[in-house]
């Protein structure tokens, strides 16, 4: 959806702070954001052992709010959320009727009526215009687009929790996975949520976006004896794919229905009509065609996104995301195959620039952080 | 880093040692700054032909693949098969990181090359 004069790059609030800090910047989704300061391997290794501080504030925010809130996000919102506690998030899609993907977000419940919703940068007007739309109608419930109101920055890795509690007066050690909690982060109000796209524990902390450079300044300088280090949008990349989550425009889009990307755990089978619902509910009557999996690859080379996948000599799908990790060291990566070929142990080829190159599907997660 | 005045070098941010008919070619600091953490290089085989201006094999980062672009044209004589098992050098001494060497079939063809002096301007 490029136009045909490019409109200026969006700028986070700590636009100005990552070029003074000497980051290569990327234009993505239309906003100006580092892809990396010191090298995308050095940053991934120091999330994975240590931590690593993100600028994540192109992320949108739209609240929902109203008496009818809930009936409002259980249509457009794929998963439960009458199971979310105030103060607990999920993972979830807004799908088309198809049962594809429109977008992947987080949903958050603020109060009993008011939500959240977290979702990719470069969709942020088209995800609310859909859900506007869909939610007319709806009683008392109206949507906001509150991205303007937030600057979010995430603290990941082992040593986030230790380096982030100085900073606030929320006890992080009992704010468990997907809660979240309100307070002072460097004397700056907030909310923090124990949430992260990077398969280590962590932080994504919200803030007004006035404030974001301070809370940036202050975590560096408390994480600097752990050895924390900024990190930009490459090793963000790197992490998610070998924590094996999704990425929208990769991995899931509007042509990928929930259950082909391995999603089935945020569909509310069990909840009234959202849009999707049917199709869904078909697919898993019938079983799927295709399947997202994961593989690694067994011969010299990179598999990267576009690629084509070959199953004993017959083009399968492309690669949806692919790249050698720094932690892992190795070259893999996601693909559709048909369901029938997508058993762990099936040998793949890949096209690596016209030479056929050996791969094998693996089970997801390529990596899963110990128990903390 | 400086650009050694013994090295002749291409817009395409190759540097080339010449000695005699032969010459040792690897990429300039400026380019392995621009590609980020190398991962993966891929190099011809000892006796394969190039060309001047042409590909001959791949250098990769974590985000993006890259071309290697012969500086002249000849025979692959020798591959620094280690360079294959630790990328990663080429990031940290570019200069010294030879990934193969060439044996030119038309040494007229090194007068098209940059010196340091013009290299160090073009990156300006």
């Amino acid at each position: 959806m490029e136009q045909a004069t490019a409109a200026p790059l969006k700028k986070t609030p700590l636009n100005s702070r990552h070029r003074a800090s000497g980051a290569r910047m990327v234009a993505f989704g239309g906003w100006d954001m580092p892809v990396e300061y010191s090298g995308i391997s050095e940053e991934h290794m120091a999330v994975r052992t240590r931590a690593g501080l993100f600028d994540v504030s192109h992320m949108g925010e739209i609240e929902i709010a109203g008496k009818d809130a809930l009936a409002a996000v259980q249509r457009i919102s794929s998963n439960d959320a009458s199971k979310l506690a105030v103060g607990q998030a999920q993972y979830s899609g807004l799908l088309t009727p198809e049962g594809t993907f429109v977008d992947d977000l987080l949903v958050y419940r603020l109060a009993p009526s008011h939500f959240m919703l977290v979702v990719n940068a470069s969709h942020i007007q088209t995800d609310y215009a859909w859900i506007a739309d869909h939610i007319a109608g709806m009683g008392d419930a109206v949507a906001v687009d509150a991205s303007s109101r937030y600057a979010l920055l995430a603290v990941q890795g082992p040593a986030a929790l230790a380096i982030l509690q100085p900073l606030t007066g929320i006890e992080l050690a009992t704010l468990k996975y997907y809660r979240f909690a309100h307070g002072e982060v460097a004397n700056v109000r907030g909310t923090v949520s124990r949430t992260g796209y990077t398969g280590e524990d962590g932080f994504e902390i919200f803030v007004p976006p006035q404030s974001a450079d301070r809370v940036w300044l202050a975590i560096l300088q408390a994480g600097q004896a752990a050895g924390i280090l900024p990190c930009g949008l490459g090793a963000r990349d790197t992490l998610r794919l070998e924590a094996a989550m999704r990425l929208h425009g990769n991995d899931i889009d509007d042509t990928t229905t929930a259950l082909e990307a391995g999603l089935d755990w945020v569909v509310g089978w069990n909840k009234p009509g959202f849009v999707g619902a049917e199709a869904l509910r078909a697919e898993r009557a019938r079983g799927s065609r295709r399947r997202l999996v994961g593989f690694e690859m067994t011969d010299r080379g990179i598999a990267r996104q576009g690629y084509e996948v070959y199953v004993r000599g017959e083009k399968v799908g492309r690669v949806t995301s692919g790249t050698q990790t720094p932690f892992l060291k190795k070259a893999i990566g996601m693909a559709y195959v048909p369901a029938e070929l997508a058993a762990d142990g099936t040998d793949l080829a890949i096209d690596i620039r016209g030479r056929q190159t050996a791969a094998r599907i693996v089970p997801m997660p390529f990596y899963k952080r110990g128990k903390t | 880093m400086a650009y050694p005045a013994a090295f002749k070098y291409t817009k395409d941010h190759e540097w080339i040692e010449l000695a005699g008919n032969r010459g040792k070619v690897g990429i300039t600091d400026f380019a392995q700054q621009q590609l980020g953490d190398v991962v993966y290089i891929e190099l011809p085989d000892i006796g394969a032909a190039v060309k001047q201006g042409q590909s001959f094999g791949t250098i990769e980062s974590v985000k993006a693949v890259s071309e290697l672009y012969a500086p002249v044209s000849g025979k692959v004589v020798e591959v620094n098969q280690a360079l294959k098992d630790k990328p990663e050098t080429i990031n940290k001494e570019p200069h010294a990181s030879w990934m193969v060497v060439l044996e030119l079939s038309d040494p007229a063809e090194a007068s098209a090359l940059l010196d340091n002096t013009k290299y160090e301007t073009l990156l300006k």
